[in-house]
């Protein structure tokens, strides 16, 4: 199977303290995944489940404590960045903070344009450049001369999806790219990435809270939960049917937005992020409602059913059988 | 919903701007527009809107909370105090300061900046409380405080933690009880559950539910989520560019929403199960400062016609609960 890209037992270690007390924690543990050319993958999750770390050791701005990375089947080294650059772009979740309030907006189409030496005449540059904006529905002419403070949170937005398709890249990686835009224009960002995976054939890594509009524009998805990904799979399977009891919880608290849908049963809340870290077994533990014993000690396997990959105890038999 | 509720807080043309003067030019931002609402006992009332649309500047007015460069421009703002209809924009200071946390308390968004970081929530809970009870009742005050943290699930030592050592939903949640505290007969959220994580955001609704069947007061709550809205509204406005264009039961505002900006809304939201294409509203929000001619909404209206171009429609009662300010309804 064709994968563009492919992360193998990824590891992200932070240690705190000194010499003589060492706390380490482990903010990503053994996450494996793919993505196939002109795919959305999802990456979801609660804040401080490792998922913004997986997308930074992607793009190379963290280290990898362990693991590999493999482009087109081919490996990654740690000193080669040819493909981060061209390959790979990203847009990041606050599209304000995007771009610096005093510099203009085209500025940075320019200085893209200039550092991979994507045209040659000026005349080249600004049709290249024009041609990228009017991909998210906005022209040359609507950007040219501006200032970041003239436009709308989602334009803005826009405006960095087409900053990053400038070097025509296989991959994007959009982190949070809608949790800052109002809900009623989260719309237009969302049906872009379609339009570009279906119209361009690049592949998105979304990585969202949001499971609402996961389940609307993606291909396949990947729970996370501190640090691992408990349940991976096709969108259909993983947010119809949740196997792992974490999906489970984090599916039925979006809140639906139809008044008959409301939550009857009341919710555990977290003890500390921490803690559940430092979790002997699975991490869920603590707060899943299907405990068994043997979850407080052994870490579960991976279990594959139905092309969906679950790591939770309660299918140990199930797989056996 | 029981019939015949008093009305706990209502609102007559309210019409409430920010008048700026820039270096000699005046710039009038109209947030708060010619606004009539009428909220009752025993409610939990929704206000839905974009970013920039005067949700917040409605809250902060509804609060009585007026400061330049926001003026009050005109209409009226009354509570129902011991069961009499009390203007209180005409109120004194020292009066206004009394009604907040004993009547009408606020709970912000950002919950991290209202503790003071230095000192015990404890101290914050002393300053709070401090200033409206006297000495002599401050120990009961403090006993029922504390009697309210264990009731919705809070541990009982977070009185005595720095703020920064409790988790982001945690201090949402000690923040609610702080608002709770005094029994208010309203309580004004401002996007209390925006910031938080889904199944936090979960467990901090279910408290605000629980804290209202308790106290059977009102509690107005303004968020742009339609989920959150659909999960514990009884009421819903809509507020469009300072107006609320439309007002009605929950499940209407969901099943029959009559107004195009809110037939929009409601289906921009994506749901499971359900794969269709959705698209989110067109254009963009006008600016408060330079407001549309006519009906405010018609440059992104798709049944847009030549009188909504000239003229503000009048709001229209659909029937007892359901209201709605569009032309398409006013010629039906």
């Amino acid at each position: 199977m064709d994968k563009l890209l492919e992360a193998n037992e990824l590891i992200k270690r932070y240690s705190q303290g000194n010499v003589i007390s060492r706390a380490v924690l482990t903010a990503v543990d053994n996450v494996s995944f793919y993505i196939k050319p002109a795919e959305i993958f999802t990456l979801a999750g609660e804040s401080g489940c490792g998922k913004t770390t997986t997308a930074k050791m992607i793009l190379g701005f963290e280290d990898i404590t362990d693991g590999e990375l493999y482009h087109n089947g081919k490996l990654q080294s740690p000193h080669e960045k040819a493909w981060l650059t061209e390959g790979v772009q990203a847009i990041f979740q606050d599209p304000f903070s995007t771009f610096n309030p005093m510099r203009r907006v085209d500025s940075y189409f320019h200085e893209t344009v200039q550092n991979f030496k994507l045209a040659k005449t000026k005349k080249d540059t600004i049709d290249w450049i024009d041609q990228k904006l009017r991909l998210v529905g906005l022209t040359y002419h609507d950007v040219a001369g501006k200032y970041p403070s003239e436009f709308s949170g989602g334009q803005l937005q826009r405006i960095s999806i087409a900053r990053a398709l400038l070097t025509d890249p296989q991959l994007i990686i959009a982190d949070e790219p809608v949790s800052m835009v109002d809900a009623s224009l989260r719309m237009s960002i969302v049906n872009l990435f379609k339009k570009l995976r279906d119209e361009l054939g690049v592949s998105i890594l979304y990585i969202t809270h949001d499971l609402a509009t996961a389940y609307y524009v993606s291909d396949r998805i990947a729970i996370m939960f501190r640090g691992k990904i408990v349940e991976m799979g096709t969108v259909e399977q993983v947010l119809m049917n949740p196997r792992h009891p974490y999906s489970k919880l984090l599916r039925d608290s979006i809140p639906q937005a139809d008044p008959k849908l409301r939550w009857s049963d009341t919710v555990t809340l977290a003890e500390l992020e921490h803690e559940e870290y430092m979790r002997q077994g699975c991490r869920f533990a603590g707060r899943c409602p299907l405990v068994m014993d043997v979850c407080k000690t052994v870490v579960p396997p991976d279990i594959a059913i139905d092309d969906v990959l679950v790591k939770c105890h309660l299918y140990t038999e199930e797989a056996e059988a | 919903m029981s019939e015949e509720k008093q009305v706990v807080l209502r609102t007559d043309h309210l019409k409430s701007f920010y008048v700026l003067d820039m270096q000699g030019t005046r710039k009038i931002v109209k947030a708060v527009n010619d606004v009539t609402l009428e909220i009752y006992e025993d409610e939990i009332y929704g206000i839905a809107g974009e970013s920039g649309c005067g949700k917040t500047t409605l809250l902060k007015t509804l609060f009585n909370e007026i400061v330049p460069p926001q003026r009050l421009i005109d209409g009226k703002l009354y509570y129902r105090i011991n069961s009499e209809e009390v203007d209180v924009t005409t109120l004194s200071a020292e009066e206004k300061r009394r009604l907040r946390m004993e009547y009408i308390s606020y709970i912000p968004q950002g919950s991290m900046s209202v503790f003071n970081p230095v000192i015990k929530i404890k101290g914050t809970y002393e300053d709070f409380i401090g200033s409206h009870v006297d000495g002599k009742n401050r120990e009961e005050i403090f006993r029922i405080a504390r009697e309210r943290i264990l009731e919705l699930g809070l541990p009982k030592n977070v009185l005595d933690v720095y703020p920064h050592q409790l988790s982001g939903g945690m201090r949402q949640r000690v923040t609610i009880a702080l608002a709770a505290s005094l029994d208010p007969r309203i309580m004004i959220g401002d996007e209390p559950t925006t910031a938080l994580d889904v199944v936090v955001q979960r467990g901090v609704i279910q408290m605000l539910k629980d804290i209202q069947k308790k106290l059977k007061n009102t509690i107005i709550m303004v968020t742009h989520d339609m989920g959150v809205h659909a999960n514990v509204a009884d009421r819903i406005g809509i507020m469009y560019a300072g107006k609320i264009v439309e007002e009605a039961p929950t499940e209407t505002i969901f099943e029959e929403p009559r107004h195009p900006y809110t037939q929009f809304l409601i289906n921009s939201l994506p749901k499971f199960g359900d794969k269709s294409t959705r698209e989110s509203v067109p254009g963009s929000p006008p600016s408060l400062a330079d407001l549309p001619t006519g009906c405010p909404f018609h440059p992104r209206c798709p049944h847009v016609k030549d009188i909504c171009r000239q003229q503000m429609p009048e709001t229209t009662q659909l029937d007892k609960n359901h209201k709605v300010a569009c032309w398409l309804v006013e010629e039906a």
